[in-house]
């Protein structure tokens, strides 16, 4: 298992959709390759007539690429992809499987760490190797504090991390061997797919959103409460409002941030037209960056901001939009 | 002694709690402005149980007891007094004295309308000539033809407006004072009464306050609450139970007004240093928790020996008069630690303020209060109820 | 139908928390705790199912004495039965310990549905859910947006929020869900509930009682070492004047670079 040097193998989950990598599977290859060391670092990749991607997983860290092209996991389903894993790691466990924090990382791994006795520990933010355990730290508590989880060793690790933690490591030359591994006969999918469709995010409940896109009395009316609204979508963000949007009715009474409505703590809070009154600022200053744009330079929501933008929020909204949403195809 | 609360208290107050910010809170500024009945949050309120929640199950109340009544009371409070006192009136004033004097039909017929929220009390005693001396009233009810005939004006009756029931006390013996009075239930929806002038008010603003005019107004001789005579009895053992309401609502005042504060001075700079780091700033705030404190274990003694059966004038009127000093006083504090900000609509502070200023009027004010506060004491020789 | 929900109490998330000074946890004085509020959502799934089809709903919870309070407002809002499982061994333990205690305590009792939080707010590990379905052996469905039971009660039909795309998934029953907070929108408990809750039993049941051996619960393989405070906000930054394209080019740097949502 873990040795002086680096983990002796660490298997990356593969997260694709629609023949295309995401991006949090680079993030995780480079983690994978850094706690590694010289050990190995495999990518596995599960699906139905997915596109080589050996060279590409190659690049961004792996040495070998287990690839399970098997009909049975044309869709991901809970119990396709656990059967799929566990027969993997029957053959020889890795120390560390990395998967990513989406929806379907999440509901995989605490399932198959159950099947094979593994530890399991989601929402990492930090992974590192110590006197022979894994060590993550995690948000807890709504992001009110920090865990740190300690993973013992004897023991196979699945660690889920959230996205944007690990940087995407630079490209190398490498080519990542392919094996073809092939779905035991009989494995019981229960489950089915009936369809996946793209939709417009409904809105995330703004007391557990990552991001929260909030406008305030400079937004002038609710005819201009769309422009947050696109750019809640592109962010994946959760729209809110400080108090004046609400109570002149542009708004429903659930968007108040503030003493008299929610208290927030996002990621990061995009205060656009709101000039920061101390009713609004009990509401959102936990947050843990603050983004505002205002056309006042005196607004004391500056005094608070991270990052703090005087302008005018009718020219930057739309291109902050789709600057987003340009950035998210590239990731 | 046992001052925890129990599991169910405690699960009741975190349920009221959340009713009371998630469906109260937001609407409570608007109610306040328009002055208008919340119709919707009452059926709302209703639907929980909390219409007639001292009231046994089977007249269809929750069967709570009266520190239960404490702590909702409180709650709503917290998010608007005037939603609040709707709820109240139609609980300690309407409810309570048709479960403790009414007949086993009159509890049939009227309990569960109310406590369901498909018919809403009120209290009709005060008159223009008798208030702080309600014993005085003029109110006439007289039997005629097997039925009784009512003729008065009632005056400054919350819930007026809206409600189906009234409790209306009026003289029907040739007696002077309280032993002359009797008390009536009186649907609307009978002869001869009717809604007067509706008043306009510094504060709790969406419940209704008007005249109730009884003209010749015909009600059936069983509808007569308690016995002839009794209705002075009735109407004081009732303000027992109204008064730790209004203690309870002046006490959810109070709290709004240190809450709020605390949230403010918290964020608030001054002379570059935190609002909250003045000292003058620290005393306001402990003053106003000790105060609030003191104020809430007194509700709740009155309201558990009520609960105890035994006789809590005293205490009631105790537990009134320090909550609503407390609620006058710490609502003005509050509005001068905002400043500015505690004096414009675009905070509560202000309607916390104007509202709490009714605690020291209604259901005996606090010269009365003390008036019945200091006769027990000099008729005790001062010992006070360990 | 038989309906089984899984509950946690946790600290309201409206309120600071205090971390102890040794950092092995939150500091529980003076806490406003409650039930998870994802549980809440998975209590109302649960009467919604009974309303539908009648049977029984089950609320179970792991955790200290103090986790009735939970149970007794899944009473009030209208379930049957509650049972709080406890024991010194499951001080501590870790997520698939929890879940094996809690399949001891389901698997008598032959669910046609259990139901879960999407997570708990406490730790937001989000792990119990999926384990445990493992550990029964049904087939899941986690953080789900909308739940169809056919008439036959045979299979459900659940919407699962993905990123940008909602996955329509069809479950035969028995099943496991995990609910999401858009599924509904949870009852109060009301004042005659609470009553009533007031008067039931909620079972009490150690390892013993589950039939479960100290080694069948095992050991915890992950092990929340300390808590520490986030990082302070560091000192702002100001760009004023610039053209719109400059300032959006700066949003886009701070969200990628320094949130890191991007």
């Amino acid at each position: 298992m873990a040795a002086g040097a680096g983990l002796s193998e660490v298997w990356v989950l593969v997260a694709h959709e629609g023949g295309a990598v995401r991006k949090i599977t680079s993030e995780l290859l480079g983690k994978a390759r850094a706690l590694a060391g010289g050990g190995r670092v495999v990518a596995v990749l599960l699906g139905a007539g997915v596109p080589d991607p050996a060279r590409t997983l190659g690049r961004r860290g792996a040495d070998e690429v287990i690839l399970v092209d098997d009909a049975r996991l044309a869709h991901y389903t809970t119990e396709g992809y656990a059967a799929a894993l566990a027969h993997l790691a029957a053959e020889g466990p890795p120390a560390l499987l990395l998967i990513g924090s989406t929806a379907q990382g999440r509901d995989l791994a605490p399932r198959l760490a159950a099947r094979l006795g593994a530890a399991v520990v989601t929402d990492c933010q930090s992974l590192d190797v110590a006197d022979g355990a894994l060590v993550a730290t995690r948000p807890m508590y709504t992001r009110k504090a920090i865990g740190t989880v300690r993973l013992g060793p004897g023991q196979m690790w699945i660690a889920v991390a959230l996205p944007a933690v690990f940087p995407v490591p630079a490209e190398t030359e490498r080519t990542a061997e392919v094996r073809s591994a092939a779905l035991p006969a009989e494995i019981r999918i229960r489950t089915r797919v009936v369809e996946t469709r793209a939709i417009e995010r409904e809105t995330v409940p703004l007391t557990e959103a990552e991001v929260i896109v909030s406008g305030g009395r400079g937004l002038r009316g609710p005819e201009n409460f769309p422009l947050l609204d696109a750019l809640a979508r592109a962010l994946g963000a959760a729209v809110g409002s400080s108090r004046p949007p609400v109570d002149s009715g542009w708004v429903p009474h659930d968007y108040e941030i503030g003493q008299t409505g929610k208290t927030v703590s996002p990621q990061v809070y995009i205060a656009c037209g709101i000039s920061g009154a101390p009713q609004h600022l009990a509401g959102m200053s936990g947050s843990k960056f603050i983004v505002a744009i205002n056309k006042d330079p005196n607004a004391p929501i500056f005094q608070l901001a991270d990052l703090g933008v005087v302008g005018d929020l009718f020219e930057i909204l739309p291109r902050l939009t789709e600057a987003v949403k340009r950035r998210k195809a590239v990731g | 002694m046992n001052l925890e609360l129990s599991e169910e208290h405690r699960l009741l107050q975190a349920t009221v709690r959340e009713f009371a910010a998630r469906e109260i809170a937001p609407a409570a500024a608007r109610l306040d402005r328009e002055a208008r009945y919340p119709a919707e949050l009452i059926a709302r309120a209703a639907a929980l149980g909390l219409m007639g929640l001292m009231i046994p199950e089977q007249y269809g109340g929750a069967g709570m007891d009266g520190v239960a009544n404490v702590i909702v009371q409180e709650e709503l409070a917290r998010a608007s007094a005037g939603v609040q006192v709707i709820v109240s009136v139609n609980n300690s004033l309407v409810a309570d004295p048709i479960l403790r004097f009414g007949t086993e039909e009159q509890k049939r017929r009227y309990l569960p309308p109310l406590t369901e929220g498909r018919s809403l009390g009120c209290y009709c005693l005060t008159e223009s000539s008798a208030g702080s001396d309600a014993m005085a009233l003029e109110t006439r009810a007289g039997l005629r033809g097997g039925e009784w005939v009512i003729t008065g004006r009632k005056l400054f009756v919350t819930n007026g407006v809206e409600a189906d029931l009234c409790i209306v006390y009026a003289r029907s013996e040739d007696v002077p004072g309280a032993r002359g009075l009797s008390a009536f239930l009186v649907e609307k929806s009978f002869p001869g009464i009717q809604v007067g002038k509706v008043e306009h008010k510094l504060g709790i603003r969406c419940s209704s306050t008007a005249e109730i005019l009884l003209d010749d107004c015909r009600v059936p001789a069983e509808n007569l609450l308690g016995r002839r005579g009794e209705g002075g009895k009735i109407a004081l053992a009732t303000l027992d139970g109204g008064r730790i309401g209004i203690a309870a609502q002046a006490i959810g005042l109070a709290r709004a007004a240190l809450e709020e504060a605390t949230a403010y001075v918290s964020q608030r700079r001054l002379f570059g240093r935190a609002l909250r780091d003045f000292q003058a700033t620290q005393w306001a705030l402990a003053d106003m928790a000790t105060r609030t404190d003191a104020a809430r274990l007194l509700a709740y003694r009155a309201a558990w020996l009520r609960d105890r059966g035994e006789r809590c004038t005293r205490e009631a009127a105790v537990a009134k008069l320090i909550a609503s000093e407390t609620a006058m006083w710490a609502t003005h504090r509050a509005v001068q630690l905002f400043g500015g900000y505690g004096y414009i609509q675009d905070y509560p502070l202000e309607r916390y303020f104007r509202d709490a200023k009714i605690t020291e009027i209604y259901e005996g004010t606090s010269e009365i209060l003390r008036l019945v506060i200091s006769r027990d004491v000099l008729g005790s020789k001062g010992t006070a109820r360990p | 139908m038989n309906i089984i929900v899984c509950l946690k109490q946790v600290p309201d998330t409206e309120a600071p928390i205090r971390i102890r000074p040794d950092g092995t946890g939150i500091d529980e004085t003076g806490l406003n705790l409650v039930m998870n509020y994802y549980d809440e959502h998975a209590t109302e799934a649960a009467l919604r199912l009974r309303e539908q089809f009648g049977g029984t709903v089950t609320a179970v919870a792991v955790g200290p004495e103090r986790a009735r309070e939970a149970l007794r407002q899944a009473l009030a809002m209208g379930a049957d039965e509650a049972a709080l499982l406890r024991d010194p061994q499951l001080d501590g333990a870790d997520h698939l310990q929890v879940a094996r205690a809690l399949a001891a305590f389901i698997t008598p009792r032959t669910p046609d549905v259990v139901i879960c939080g999407k997570l708990s707010t406490d730790d937001n590990a989000a792990v119990v859910g999926p384990a445990l379905a493992e550990v029964l052996d049904l087939p899941q469905a986690t953080a789900i947006a909308r739940l169809e039971v056919d008439p036959n009660r045979a299979r459900a039909t659940v919407h699962r929020e993905l990123e940008g795309a909602v996955e329509v998934l069809e479950v035969p029953l028995p099943a496991l869900f995990t609910v999401e907070r858009s599924l509904n929108e949870p009852r109060y408990p009301s004042l005659p509930g609470i009553m009533k809750a007031k008067r039931k039993e909620i079972a009490v049941m150690d390892l013993a009682a589950l039939g479960l051996s100290p080694e069948e619960v095992g050991s915890p393989g992950a092990v929340l070492e300390r808590l520490t405070s986030p990082p302070g906000r560091t000192a702002g930054v100001q760009v004023n004047g610039a053209e719109p394209e400059a300032a959006v080019e700066a949003i886009i740097t701070f969200l990628s670079e320094r949130a890191k949502v991007l």
